[in-house]
């Protein structure tokens, strides 16, 4: 690391409509390689449609993504899926696949076309779900999962894919909070060791706590960007939530909590 | 009996992909031969057993048991290009059956979705009214191989128009050409002067391999095998666009050319198909489905599997076909409905939660 190394992920004021509806609108957000860059906002805001379009899966939008200095689009989806991951937010319907069959899916980037998995990559799909705690779950289809195991399923194929960049998509949302904490350590040990991590959290909490940045979307546009003590603001959070709230240091574990008074068009104060 | 693939098969599917192929290839092949030695002894001329063994040897210039020339002539000329003509026709339809299902992310989706069943007996029907079938005979195979070809390419531009392509957009547009080029058919059947070549239509449309020569092995091998080769080379493809283009694009797969070259290989392997036998019925459909619920759906084994299920398929049904109603004969189309009708339905009804729940 000499300092002067490209972003690992940068978006150059992305725009993207569909339709009439501008659902990105000059979007700029960076991670620096070893960062974990959350993406907060709310329901709407466009926090999906960025994380696709970091990993490569928009066309036609304006603007460019840059993975790690390279234009996305001059790349291979190969090239691409080999460097990048991402943990969708709606998991696909998975017709039958085992949980292990699935997350050795993460290796295909790294396969020829007429190889195919050996002892190695088994290994590193075995050591993924170790990672979330599934491994008793390898053999059984994922239709038997619950929502949350089936996330994890998600989030171990993206660490079997190895990447440098880890994009996820409120990978906590229907995990128990034991689980949560688990996911959120791990990807942080991750990003500690080199990983750049960019992920949507709902959780304003749990974004404050893990995460070096955030960026504030709201409709489209960033409203907010910087450390979690720059980002949490009250202000910025009830103009882009529309939530009255306090922001105080948590005495325990040291991060910021905020306090939810209650919506702000409601009636009671 | 919910979980048959995974109790009664779960340490093969926990097996790496080269073992599975290994084992559940040998299993196949040994019911290919066998069932092809039984269906090469039997018909109007009966013949031992042994005599089949040392005939089939003889072709290695090998001599053993010492057999008749007639016997010779029979499997030589008539029973083995039959034969494997059913078994190409076989592979093709179980390889086209597995590859539309994993396209379609549709256990139900059938080999002719995309039209090229109806599209050959387009070309088929054609070639016998303008009387070129009886000109020459595999005028009627060409035919029905462009017919099933261009009513693919039709069903495709038309899910394509527009530059956005769309997976239910192709099964609409596959329902409507079906329906139209079904209409086609019936205004020529109507249109079509003489009875024998209205026999001979109908007789095609149901499907079979009567009288299946070298030639036909020769016109339809080719095109199977190479179809079957390119799909093989993109079974892990298959498997990711089963789980979504999103799913298929963020693991690195070229979803545009993927599909294309996907479809394009299955209405090959099945327009090939269709131009040697007409429409076989259920095979593309049961055999892949059968083989998905034993074991798995990772097409790097199902689709080399369902290519050789296929195989037994059509080898069996066909010999039943030729010798359940001696002297005279059972189309094998008929035959591969009959059977494989029922035992789908039931199927269906017994798996309903574990593969049905789209
Ligand atoms: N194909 C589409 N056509 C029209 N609008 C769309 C399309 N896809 C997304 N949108 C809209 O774009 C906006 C942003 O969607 P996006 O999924 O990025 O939101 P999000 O921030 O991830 O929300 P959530 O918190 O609910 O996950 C939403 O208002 C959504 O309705
Ligand atoms: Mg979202």
């Amino acid at each position: 690391m000499n300092g002067h190394e490209p972003p690992a992920i940068v978006a150059e004021d992305l725009s993207y409509s569909v339709e009439a509806q501008t659902l990105l609108d000059v979007v700029h957000l960076h991670a620096e390689q070893g960062q974990f860059v959350g993406i907060i906002g709310p329901n709407g805001a466009g926090k999906s449609t960025l994380l696709r379009a970091l990993s490569g899966m928009l066309r036609h939008q304006h603007g460019a993504v840059r993975l790690e200095g390279t234009d996305l689009r001059s790349l291979s989806s190969r090239e691409v899926a080999a460097a990048l991951a991402l943990v969708p937010q709606i998991a696909p319907y998975t017709h039958g696949f085992t949980s292990f069959e699935l997350v050795l899916m993460g290796r295909y980037p790294h396969l020829g076309r007429f190889q195919i998995e050996g002892r190695e990559d088994d290994r590193i799909a075995r050591d993924a779900m170790r990672r979330t705690d599934t491994e008793r779950f390898a053999d059984r289809t994922l239709d038997t999962l619950s929502g949350g195991e089936r996330q994890r399923i998600f989030v171990s194929r993206a660490l079997a894919q190895q990447p440098r960049i880890l994009l996820l998509d409120e990978p906590t949302s229907n995990l128990d909070v034991y689980h949560q904490l688990k996911v959120l350590d791990l990807v942080r040990q991750l990003v500690d060791e080199g990983l750049t991590a960019v992920a949507a959290i709902h959780d304003l909490h749990m974004a404050a706590r893990y995460c070096d940045r955030l960026v504030l979307l709201s409709e489209g546009r960033v409203l907010a960007e910087g450390t979690p003590d720059e980002v949490l603001t009250p202000e910025a959070i009830e103009s882009a939530f529309g939530v009255r709230c306090a922001v105080y240091q948590e005495p325990v574990t040291g991060s910021l909590a905020i306090s939810l008074i209650g919506p702000a068009d409601g009636e009671d104060a | 009996m919910r979980a048959v693939g995974l109790n009664t098969l779960r340490g093969y599917r926990r097996m790496a992909v080269a073992s599975r192929l290994a084992i559940g290839g040998s299993v196949l092949l040994l019911l290919i031969a066998a069932s092809a030695a039984v269906s090469l002894s039997m018909g109007p001329v009966g013949i031992p057993a042994s005599h089949v063994g040392s005939i089939v040897l003889s072709f290695l210039g090998l001599e053993t048991v010492p057999f008749g020339r007639t016997e010779q002539l029979v499997i030589e000329q008539i029973r083995l290009p039959r034969i494997l003509v059913g078994a190409v026709v076989g592979v093709a339809l179980g390889v086209a059956g597995a590859t539309m299902q994993g396209l379609f992310r549709n256990p139900m989706a059938d080999p002719g979705i995309i039209g090229v069943s109806a599209g050959g007996a387009v070309g088929a029907v054609a070639a016998i009214a303008t009387g070129a079938a009886s000109l020459f005979f595999l005028a009627l195979p060409l035919f029905a191989f462009v017919g099933a070809i261009a009513a693919t390419f039709l069903v495709y531009g038309i899910a394509a128009a527009g530059g956005r392509f769309s997976m239910a957009t192709l099964l609409l547009a596959g329902v409507a050409v079906n329906a139209f080029l079904g209409a086609v058919v019936s205004a020529i059947i109507i249109l079509l002067p003489g009875a024998d070549a209205l026999r001979e239509v109908l007789f095609w449309l149901a499907g079979g391999l009567d009288s299946r020569a070298w030639e036909h092995v020769r016109i339809a091998a080719p095109p199977i095998l190479a179809g079957t080769f390119v799909i093989l080379l993109m079974a892990r493809d298959l498997n990711l666009l089963m789980l979504g283009d999103d799913e298929a694009r963020s693991m690195g797969v070229h979803v545009g050319t993927a599909r294309v070259v996907l479809l394009s290989a299955a209405a090959l392997v099945t327009g090939a198909a269709v131009a040697v036998s007409g429409t076989i019925a259920f095979v593309g459909l049961v055999t892949p489905h059968i083989l998905r619920l034993l074991i798995g759906p990772d097409h790097r084994v199902l689709v080399p599997m369902s290519a050789l299920g296929g195989a037994v398929f059509v080898t069996v049904a066909d010999t039943v076909a030729r010798t359940i109603i001696q002297p005279a004969e059972f189309r094998v189309g008929v035959l591969t409905a009959f059977v494989g009708a029922p035992f789908f339905i039931l199927l269906l009804i017994r798996n309903k939660r574990q593969v049905y729940s789209l």
